[in-house]
């Protein structure tokens, strides 16, 4: 076998190629997956960071996270009610426009949450404390988006501060705080305030509740309660994770992004088979003198699939390793500059079976060349 | 197709009372069906006795190749009976047949056909690490064996950087690391000039060919007939004549 590794190794242009070949198959599928993993778990950010309800009462048409179809405001003493829950609170949410004091306009997602216990607030608050929230008009915003998307771009580029005054949907309001989030897939940027006030900043509707957020009794089966709820109200009720996969699964199917991003690992794959399987194939044609040699010298048709197996697996794993690992470095930049980009090793693990499933198509064409070489061939000048 | 005749076709006969140790009887090939049909092998019979270097002479494509492959085992017969050393390729299954060969058989090639990423102990020991040796012992035993054909310090180099003569010695080294009882040898010579063929057929004859071993030679080279125990002159798919070189006005050895 260590003949078959001096004859990959021995011919080095063809070999870096293979293994480049490889990389650049491994790179493709796992940087894409990666991404589309990434931009999945971004859809979910919302509702992750709102870690504190153990179910969300919604509108059983609700799609995904920022989906605000309302719900009656009757729905939330009625949930009260439902056995097993230790308590329940509303929350608003809906697109309203802003005008900085600039007189730039921003799209922005307000988040309206329980006057009484502030209950589903912000993940982390970086200025301010989340009591701020009760003063006159108060809103909190991301830090991270104060010079990006609140930008004041008609007067020359600042970013709002805290005590900047703006208005929602015409009605003043008071930066009083920001809060840090995890990364979202949804553009516009989320404005926290109370659950009053943001019915007062939202237009007009006979209902303005889009969720009511449950906490369950300790030691009440989650799943029971939820069952309990929907009977209840015959709305929708979610567990976090219930609601992260129904609003990933929607934006995956109905945005397309999972039919553009399986299109891109799809074509890593097909593009690493047929240059792999290309330059393995031209490299055994190099060599077929050789094995029809070593057939005619004793070699048997086992030993010589061996050889191949071992010289494509042998390609496929440092392929593997070196894509992997370009993928790891180009996540990492584009994380940091905020990008989606998650790679779990369900991937890797994907990208390690792709790769072999590659190196066994490139490695039968060339075996099924091997096998069916004639050893008379080396009597041929 | 020839009769299986009692004897070989006219003149020389092997050293009387030598054990033989290939034996062919009627023997043909064709490749191609129909129009395309061409008849290589048309019932040679041909004996090779143990010790004897029997050298296959005549025009390209009268057979010489086609009977060599024939006699190795790696191509199949359409008829007539074949055996070395008294086994019949035919009678073994493909896994015994290759096995067959890579013990009893050692092949020299016409282009050498040494691997070109190996070095010359590597390429002398690739036999061995067939039958299933270790690679260290494999390549120890190669570096005596290119000592034992003058290349001892050689053992490191590549192909690339051998002549042909050198090359070609180790391909006899590779031919004969194994023990092999058959050795053939397909234009040994006709890659080189006139001297580094006689230093070649020097080694083939003082170091290949013992009395337990056969030496078959296909060869157009006229200059090396004189090493040949016998000739067998071919043409059109048939043994024409087997004569000694002494009847062929060959350079003597």
């Amino acid at each position: 076998m260590s003949v078959a590794l001096k004859m990959l190794v021995g011919d080095r242009l063809k070999y870096l190629g293979l293994v480049a070949g490889i990389a650049f198959a491994a790179l493709l599928i796992t940087q894409q997956a990666s991404i589309l993993i990434g931009l999945a778990h971004q859809t979910g950010s919302f509702i992750r960071d709102t870690a504190v309800a153990d179910l969300w009462v919604m509108d059983p048409q609700v799609r995904f996270s920022q989906d605000a179809l309302p719900i009656r405001d009757t729905t939330l003493e009625r949930v009260r009610g439902v056995e097993g829950v230790r308590w329940a609170v509303p929350m608003y949410q809906g697109f309203l426009k802003a005008r900085l004091p600039d007189g730039t306009r921003v799209t922005t997602i307000l988040i309206g949450i329980d006057d009484a216990t502030l209950l589903g607030g912000p993940p982390r608050i970086v200025r301010g404390t989340l009591a701020d929230l009760r003063g006159d008009n108060a809103v909190f915003i991301d830090e991270a988006a104060l010079d990006t998307k609140w930008m004041q771009k008609r007067s020359g580029g600042r970013g709002l501060r805290v005590g900047d005054r703006i208005t929602i949907n015409d009605k003043d309001a008071v930066i009083a705080g920001t809060y840090s989030a995890s990364q979202s897939f949804f553009w516009e940027p989320i404005t926290y305030t109370t659950y009053t006030r943001a019915l007062r900043y939202a237009p007009p509707e006979r209902n303005l509740m889009v969720f009511t957020l449950v906490k369950v009794d300790p030691g009440q089966d989650v799943s029971a309660v939820a069952e309990r709820i929907a009977r209840t109200t015959g709305l929708d009720a979610l567990t976090g994770q219930q609601f992260i996969e129904r609003t990933a699964g929607y934006i995956l199917k109905e945005t397309g992004i999972l039919v553009n991003f399986g299109l891109a690992v799809g074509l890593g794959f097909v593009i690493g088979t047929l240059i792999a399987g290309q330059m393995l194939y031209n490299f055994t044609l190099d060599n077929l003198r050789h094995y029809g040699a070593l057939k005619a010298m004793g070699a048997g048709n086992w030993l010589l699939v061996r050889m191949t197996m071992l010289q494509v697996l042998t390609v496929g794993a440092l392929g593997l390793g070196i894509g992997v690992g370009a993928a790891t470095y180009l996540g990492r930049i584009v994380g940091e500059a905020g990008l989606a980009f998650r790679m779990p090793w369900q991937v890797l693990a994907g990208a390690a079976v792709a790769i072999l499933a590659i190196c066994t198509l490139a490695g039968l064409l060339s075996i099924a060349r091997v096998l069916r070489l004639e050893p008379a061939i080396v009597f041929k000048a | 197709m020839s009769t299986a005749a009692a004897q070989p076709a006219p003149s020389a006969l092997p050293p009387a009372g030598a054990p033989i140790a290939i034996r062919c009887r009627g023997v043909t090939k064709h490749y191609g069906s129909g129009d395309a049909r061409v008849v290589a092998l048309r019932g040679i019979d041909l004996d090779v006795a143990c010790g004897e270097l029997m050298m296959l002479v005549g025009p390209s494509g009268c057979g010489k190749t086609t009977l060599i492959s024939v006699i190795a085992g790696i191509l199949d017969r359409d008829a007539g009976e074949c055996t070395v050393f008294g086994d019949d390729f035919a009678a073994m299954s493909g896994r015994a047949r290759t096995r067959y060969r890579g013990r009893n058989i050692g092949f020299v090639f016409q282009a050498f056909n040494l691997i070109p990423t190996l070095t010359a102990a590597e390429n002398v020991a690739v036999p061995l690490m067939i039958l299933g040796e270790g690679r260290a012992a494999a390549v120890a035993k190669g570096r005596d064996m290119l000592a034992r054909v003058g290349l001892g310090d050689r053992a490191r180099s590549l192909p690339s950087q051998l002549s042909g003569g050198q090359q070609q010695r180790v391909a006899i080294a590779r031919a004969l690391i194994h023990g092999p009882r058959l050795i053939v040898c397909d234009e040994p010579t006709s890659a080189l000039d006139h001297e580094t063929g006689h230093v070649i057929m020097r080694m083939l004859k003082n170091v290949a060919l013992q009395q337990d071993r056969a030496l078959v030679i296909v060869t157009h080279d006229a200059r090396i007939f004189g090493f040949a125990d016998r000739i067998a002159r071919m043409d059109d798919g048939r043994v024409e004549r087997i004569e000694r070189p002494s009847a062929t006005g060959a350079e003597s050895a």
